[in-house]
């Protein structure tokens, strides 16, 4: 039984007051930056607009940091349990007496650790993007959009209401669309930021049927509310959800399997995942926040924010770990083969979210077998470090030589001394070698598998192995490989303002794991030991070294052993290349059966018999005046006539009619 | 031979009237149909005289009525002839038809 105790700080006036405040102004912060430099960017602030947000999001993170430490270490537990508090909060809309939509702040120990990490790799984009974005256009209008953004990603993680949780998970959504399509004369950014924008749509109609089954059955919206009455198996509720079934299956897994959809679309898991490859179309500094870091694990944040109902449905988790480990496995095996660096990027945070989705997938609720939750939760902080420093070392890679194909790269090690050791760092980091973050987040991963489901464990070391062959083949053929004619860059390395987010967020993702992390984030609240097990972590280091050895005989030193592998492995090779065919798939779906079958038929009828019958009287009208106009021939003796009849009627009417 | 009653001389003002409209209506010299409109005039002259003497015989009120119609009309010849004038002016044409000008 999970029984969170809720305090509502509200009658606590002193905390509850400055909390609320404080917390508050955590996401209004950025969103006051969105209006004043969305406003008067343009004209008043060319030069200051990326100072002045990133000083507002500077204190935003301050605010962040301070709740962190207050919530962890102060305040958030009771009796040995995380809480989770609602400093905040107000009704907005009442439907019923039971249902309605308020507006509310929930700290529990995900939310706050989401507000860390987003606020954190927020201000290392901002302060990277003073120096990267220089010099553009429309640079107000950039740190208006990432204002944006970030305003809606911390109301996403901090919402109390779930339907408040759409409201924010749709303004991320169109915050992604401006920035993917932010250059918009590019015809290719332009189509990416569509993609983006109706994948995702399309997925959220299942999250919004998912959230109308779940409040139909409970009743309300608030997720605290939701919780418990969803997971105790004798309420009423429960017993009616887990009753009412279609197809054969109750309508409390629909309603999950539903959510999760949402979640899948926005976090890019297979088959909705198309769109974050060509979301690269976005600058650099975006892709690592958005699509890296903080946007593509909303949907893992879902997850495990209605853990506790998930738990309840055994299907629905199986589907969760499906999905999350085919995602893995499928993302590691093309990003073997793409030659975009920041295409293998965004394969590897597809691959990445796949071992955080299967990892909540297999977990339980609590002590023991909670394990995959919070190693869920530890890999996202980890994952959101590294890969933010690797998009950003490959913007400035992409900065130094312009272009973002690796046929152009090598050598670069001489070049972008910085870039290349925070780059190794990172690619460590995400092989999991220790004793850099990877390393611990993922072994918690792989051990939770070890533990509920062998299948998913296998495929998840052989998915590790894979991993680090990626990243190193990624990372020599940048940096070693062959020697790099400079064309006369006028500049070298980025400036400082590039260095030091790289340098911050490499320190992160090697000390990072050394957070004891089953202290602080646990599926029910408690403490989590989590021991080290020696062995156990001796077969995944051991892949992950073979990967980085197999990559480094194949790429370091310029030669045909690459091609040799790719020509033996033919077939399968080109199917891989070819991103698995899935992008012609969708297209053949939308183009040859959706635009033949549903939208000429609409079309023709929309043209043809709407726009037919406003033609219709709109030609009706013409005519009847045709008719008319005659009247007005500007004859004077036909006048007469009129005048003359209309005499002769009105005497007729008095001597006849009316006497 | 009878006296002439009343009803005859309304048949003769009647007449009168309709023959002063037929031609208000159908001629094309705008002079002319001023004449004709001078024509229902006098009919209604006429109308009045004879309602006068037939009905009311020691009563003038009739024939004061037909002095101040003989005045209006005088007057209204005038403003008549002044409008074709300038019309002749703008058109050089009298004839009703090329005053078309106010037409849809």
């Amino acid at each position: 039984m999970n029984e969170f105790l809720q305090i509502k700080l509200l009658g606590i006036f002193s905390l509850g007051m400055d909390l609320g405040w404080a917390l508050l102004m955590i996401p209004l912060l950025p969103l006051i930056g969105f209006l004043l430099l969305g406003l008067f960017g343009r004209k008043y602030m060319k030069q200051s607009a990326g100072i002045f947000a990133t000083l507002l999001l500077s204190v935003s993170a301050f605010l962040s940091l301070h709740t962190a430490y207050g919530y962890f270490f102060k305040y958030g537990k009771l009796e040995g349990v995380y809480q989770k508090i609602i400093p905040v909060q107000f009704t907005w809309l009442q439907f019923s007496p039971g249902v309605s939509i308020d507006l509310g702040i929930l700290l529990d120990p995900i939310s706050v650790m989401m507000l860390v990490v987003v606020t954190f790799i927020s201000l290392m984009v901002h302060i990277y993007s003073l120096a990267y974005m220089k010099g553009e256009e429309r640079f107000p209008t950039y740190y208006s959009f990432l204002g944006l953004f970030t305003f809606s990603m911390l109301g996403l993680v901090m919402s109390s209401n779930i339907f408040q949780l759409y409201i924010f998970w749709e303004l991320v959504g169109v915050s992604s669309f401006l920035l993917i399509g932010y250059y918009y004369d590019r015809p290719s950014a332009v189509a990416a930021c569509k993609k983006a924008f109706i994948i995702t749509r399309f997925a959220d109609l299942g999250f919004l049927i998912g959230i109308l089954i779940l409040s139909f059955y409970s009743g309300t919206l608030d997720f605290n509310t939701l919780i418990e009455k969803l997971t105790s198996i004798e309420s009423t509720e429960f017993k009616s959800i887990a009753s009412a079934s279609f197809i054969g299956i109750s309508a409390l897994t629909w309603a999950l399997v539903l959510v999760f959809i949402g979640g899948a679309g926005k976090s890019a898991l297979f088959p909705l995942h198309v769109w974050l490859p060509d979301a690269m179309e976005g600058p650099t500094p975006v892709s690592a926040l958005i699509h890296a870091a903080t946007m593509v694990v909303a949907g893992v944040f879902l997850v495990a924010r209605l853990f506790p109902i998930f738990s309840m449905s055994e299907a629905a988790l199986n589907v969760v770990s499906i999905i999350g480990i085919t995602s893995a496995l499928f993302a590691a095996v093309i990003a073997c083969t793409q030659t975009d660096i920041k295409r293998v990027l965004a394969y590897s945070t597809m691959s990445q979210i796949g071992f955080m989705m299967f990892s909540l997938g297999v977990s339980g609720q609590g002590g023991e077998s909670g394990l995959g939750f919070t190693a869920a939760m530890f890999h996202l902080f980890t994952h959101a470090l590294f890969k933010a420093l690797l998009f950003l070392g490959a913007g400035s890679v992409i900065h130094f030589i312009h272009s973002n194909e690796m046929k152009d790269m090598g050598g670069l090690r001489k070049y972008l001394p910085i870039t290349h050791i925070t780059f190794l760092i990172a690619c460590l980091a995400i092989s999991g070698v220790p004793p850099f973050a990877g390393f611990f987040s993922k072994e918690e991963i792989l051990l939770a598998a070890y533990h509920h489901n062998m299948t998913i464990y296998w495929i998840a070391l052989a998915t590790s192995g894979l991993t680090s062959f990626y990243m190193f083949r990624l990372y020599f053929s940048i940096f070693w490989n062959k020697e790099y004619i400079a064309h006369g860059e006028a500049h070298g390395e980025g400036g400082f303002l590039m260095m030091i987010p790289l340098i911050l967020l490499s320190l992160g993702a090697a000390a990072a794991g050394f957070i004891p992390f089953g202290e602080y984030v646990s599926a029910d609240g408690k403490l989590l030991e989590s021991a080290f097990h020696l062995q156990f972590s001796i077969a995944p280091v051991v892949l992950g070294l073979a990967g980085i050895f197999t990559a480094m005989w194949m790429y370091k030193k310029q030669s045909n052993r690459s091609d040799t592998i790719a020509y033996s492995l033919n077939s399968f090779y080109k199917l891989a290349f070819h991103k698995f065919y899935i992008d012609e798939f969708y297209f053949f779906i939308t183009k040859k059966v959706l635009f033949n079958l549903v939208g000429r038929p609409a079309a023709w009828f929309d043209k043809n018999v709407v726009n037919g019958l406003i033609n219709a009287i709109g030609n009706c009208t013409i005519f009847l005046s045709e008719k008319v106009k005659g009247f007005q021939s500007g004859k004077v003796q036909q006048y007469a006539i009129y005048f003359l009849a209309g005499v002769i009627g009105l005497v007729v009417l008095f001597i006849y009619i009316w006497k | 031979m009878m006296e002439p009653g009343l009803n005859h001389v309304l048949f003769i003002s009647t007449a009168l009237f309709f023959i002063g409209v037929f031609g208000f209506l159908t001629r094309r010299n705008l002079i002319t149909m001023l004449m004709s409109i001078e024509l229902v005039l006098n009919s209604v002259n006429i109308n009045f005289v004879a309602f006068n003497k037939y009905l009311w015989p020691h009563k003038l009120d009739g024939l004061f009525f037909s002095i101040f119609v003989i005045a209006i009309a005088a007057a209204e010849a005038a403003v008549a002839i002044a409008i074709i004038i300038n019309l002749y002016r703008s058109h050089q044409s009298i004839d009703v038809e090329n005053t078309e000008d106010l037409k849809f």
